[in-house]
């Protein structure tokens, strides 16, 4: 089922996959990140694969390796049943700086919360997003605590006891 | 009764009512809340202990009980609901969570509740048994008795500074 929905993909999306397996079962695309919006609407709004739910959008750091993040999709089409997972490599920019990747709130709505997650816990920023702020952590938390950089004993309370109180 | 309010028998008749009246207010933000609940019914029984009715505004509480995991987020929160509980007022960590942190040593959680606040009795236990509880409370009520809980001692502090002329009472 989602084998003929990956060969479909495969057809369809041309040269913005770079690569593709299906290892266990799970259908994976790597894909371009700079035309991921268009990637991701093409295989939503595709006759054949109709893979019109976004279930999850998440991102893993591969600290030393290039490039370092990954974005990754996972579709299902609830029409037809198939999954596909898609996922982006994305570069960190030399200068340090976050990086940067086309926001899919224009095509699911459902996505907003899942980027900002991603932005609060590895500080990528998703291009078009409305309202790109924290989501778990507070607004004065320092840093991407995901990222596999962070150093494991940092703190950054919020509220202590005074002196007095010990 | 100011001054010689602790320093009198009228102290520890006090101290005995408020032993059998905890009025608890339940600060419960994981899992051990299931183990706590237990503590409320036929089988574990707190009433029999005299503090079986939790209060769900900590202005009508005296025992705050941590009850799970304290995120640096919540630290505020949790600062801000003790500072509104009048005095004098108890807390008790559930937990082992509430004490320390428990086996989360990351980003977002507070190695212990008594990080922000004071904490008179902790629980061990991950989630602690109701029997645990019942020995924590009945440590409580011996503390409450002789005058050791952390308000209790920072009062009594305050009186003798009182009375040593070092603090001055004003209004």
């Amino acid at each position: 089922m989602s084998a003929a929905a990956l060969e479909r993909a495969k057809q369809i999306l041309g040269t913005a996959v770079r690569s593709t397996h299906d290892k266990c079962g799970d259908e994976t695309l790597v894909v371009d990140a700079t035309t991921i919006r268009d990637t991701m609407k093409a295989l939503r709004d595709d006759s054949e694969l109709k893979m019109n739910f976004l279930v999850d959008l998440t991102c893993v750091d591969y600290l030393g390796n290039e490039p370092r993040f990954e974005v990754v999709y996972h579709l299902r089409s609830m029409t037809t049943g198939a999954r596909l997972r898609v996922k982006a490599p994305l570069a960190e920019p030399a200068d340090g700086s976050s990086p940067e990747i086309d926001s899919l709130v224009p095509l699911w709505r459902g996505a907003n919360w899942f980027e900002r997650e991603v932005f609060d816990m590895y500080g990528v920023k998703f291009r078009g997003h409305p309202d790109l702020r924290r989501i778990l952590m507070y607004p004065e938390f320092v840093g991407y605590p995901m990222r596999k950089d962070y150093p494991k004993e940092r703190r950054q309370p919020l509220v202590r006891r005074t002196p007095d109180e010990a | 009764m100011g001054l010689e309010f602790y320093t009198s028998k009228l102290g520890d008749a006090v101290n005995w009512a408020r032993k059998y009246s905890l009025f608890q207010y339940p600060f419960v933000t994981a899992c051990c809340g299931m183990e706590f609940m237990a503590l409320w019914g036929p089988k574990y029984d707190v009433a029999r202990f005299g503090a079986e009715f939790p209060r769900f505004s900590p202005r009508q509480a005296d025992l705050l009980i941590i009850v799970g995991t304290i995120t640096e987020r919540q630290g505020p929160v949790l600062r801000r609901v003790y500072e509104q509980m009048c005095e004098p007022k108890w807390t008790v960590a559930f937990g082992v969570c509430a004490s320390t942190g428990g086996f989360y040593q990351n980003y977002s959680v507070m190695p212990g509740a008594d990080q922000c606040i004071p904490i008179d009795v902790y629980i061990p236990g991950c989630p602690p048994r109701p029997e645990q509880v019942l020995d924590a409370l009945q440590l409580l009520q011996d503390k409450i008795q002789k005058g050791e809980g952390y308000i209790q001692k920072r009062e009594r502090a305050e009186h003798e500074a009182v009375k040593a002329g070092k603090l001055k009472v004003v209004g």
